[in-house]
């Protein structure tokens, strides 16, 4: 049976991590490699590097982050932030990045997802949409969900599916850093609608919170950082209860 | 033990070079025809789509190469699917190793299948020391239904063929180099055969 999906997200920037990280067996907490094959023991699915820097020599820092990261860790991985080129993407999947997320470029030229489908395959394209509501309204957010547009979620997801990404990593701007819970409702309507994974992103506090998002909001995968980075919740005691709920996953 | 894994523009890789290299071998990447012949074990792997696959296979000379080759070949995801007879997938004839026909997933489940699945029916050396049902890392869309080259099976939609198998040919549709130490396992054990 297709299990569902755990995963860790980690906030890069010029090649380091940055949210404020809590783990005391590490030796360099700023390190993305050694947290990356931390959670990689401990159970992730998958991981998912965002990268939020923008110097000149982000792709650089960013091919030689991925290829490290290739070089340790034997679970699949995402790359995301500031991808708006076939180049960007090249250079990630050579370095042995399994997907890579697109966001704002998507929305600013959606052909950008089938030129990428077109060249490497549906299966490593993930399209990344933040939204929050406005007037009972889900609309489209850009820059980290700062920027406002007229896109209705669910009618860009659908549009996302057609021109051939692979999975929606879905961010509810409104759950996000609340520790709430995730955007279930949403999130099983947008599962209905598109016929293609969908990974809940924003919101998870507690345990029960992913339970939630698998249950109700019917994810695929279930994305979060802090809870993560600071220990609130470990990863193998949430599987084996994430079991014990009769939700599978990989133990 | 020399390594080759079979170059033709196909994919991602990387990973399956760092996969060998955590298991303490080296492979090289190779589109020659003697190379590929001389070496202990080849790797076939394969992401991206069917036809075009066998386009690049065809100008290369490779879709004669592979069949005849006599030392342990492992396709990986696409290049097991290559290793059939056809694939539904820009409807194109295989390689012919297998007599079986790949096909799309229904939509009746999501498509494609991404994540962790389980695998059965475990038998051949490739899963020596490998429990029944354990986890491997699955991305596709497309799937070998069973035959009698099956050696393991998966359930999503259908149960499918996870892993086929006929003489010195082993091919299997998760990858291996992303299913964890499971994963590595059934790698190392390949490097066994």
């Amino acid at each position: 049976m297709l299990t569902k999906r755990i995963i860790p997200c980690l906030d890069i920037k010029n090649g380091r991590t940055v949210k404020g990280i809590n783990f005391v067996d590490l030796r360099d907490a700023g390190d993305p490699v050694e947290l990356a094959s931390i959670y990689a023991k401990e159970g992730a699915d998958e991981l998912v590097f965002l990268d939020i820097s923008a110097t000149e020599e982000k792709r650089k820092t960013l091919a030689e982050l991925v290829y490290h990261v290739a070089e340790t860790i034997n679970i699949p991985f995402t790359v995301g932030g500031g991808i708006s080129s076939v180049e960007d993407v090249d250079i990630l999947l050579k370095n042995g990045a399994d997907k890579v997320s697109i966001n704002s470029s998507a929305v600013k030229r959606p052909e950008l997802i089938n030129e990428l489908v077109a060249k490497f395959g549906s299966q490593c394209i993930v399209v990344a949409i933040d939204a929050k509501q406005i007037d009972g309204q889900w609309k489209v957010h850009l820059v980290g969900g700062k920027v406002p547009t007229e896109l209705d979620l669910f009618e860009w997801a659908k549009e996302v599916e057609k021109r051939g990404a692979g999975e929606i990593l879905f961010t509810s701007m409104d759950h996000d850093g609340t520790k709430n819970g995730f955007a279930n409702k949403a999130l099983a309507e947008l599962s209905k609608l598109v016929n293609i994974p969908v990974i809940a992103s924003g919101g998870a506090g507690t345990i029960t919170h992913f339970t939630d998002t698998f249950k109700d909001g019917k994810a695929d995968a279930a994305l979060a950082a802090s809870v993560f980075h600071f220990k609130e919740i470990e990863i193998n005691t949430l599987k084996q209860e994430l079991k014990e709920e009769g939700i599978p996953v990989r133990i | 033990m020399k390594i080759v894994i079979i170059d033709y523009g196909a994919g991602n890789i990387q990973s399956i070079m760092f996969a060998i290299k955590r298991l303490g071998f080296e492979a090289v990447l190779s589109h020659d025809a003697d190379e590929i012949r001389n070496a202990d074990k080849v790797i076939f792997p394969g992401v991206g789509e069917a036809s075009s696959a066998m386009v690049k296979l065809r100008a290369t000379g490779l879709d004669k190469v592979i069949p005849t080759l006599k030392q342990p070949v492992l396709g990986i995801c696409l290049g097991m699917q290559l290793m059939c007879h056809s694939s539904e997938e820009g409807n194109t004839e295989g390689l012919g190793i297998f007599d079986l026909d790949v096909v799309k997933f229904s939509n009746a489940v999501k498509v494609p299948q991404i994540g962790w699945n389980q695998i059965s029916d475990l038998k051949s050396r490739l899963f020596t020391n490998i429990p029944q049902k354990s986890h491997i890392y699955l991305v596709h869309s497309f799937y070998a239904p069973i035959g009698v080259e099956t050696i393991a099976t998966s359930e999503y939609d259908v149960e499918y063929s996870a892993a086929l198998q006929k003489d010195n040919f082993y091919g299997v549709q998760f990858h291996p180099e992303k299913s964890s130490n499971i994963g590595s396992e059934i790698l190392q054990n390949f490097l066994n055969l």
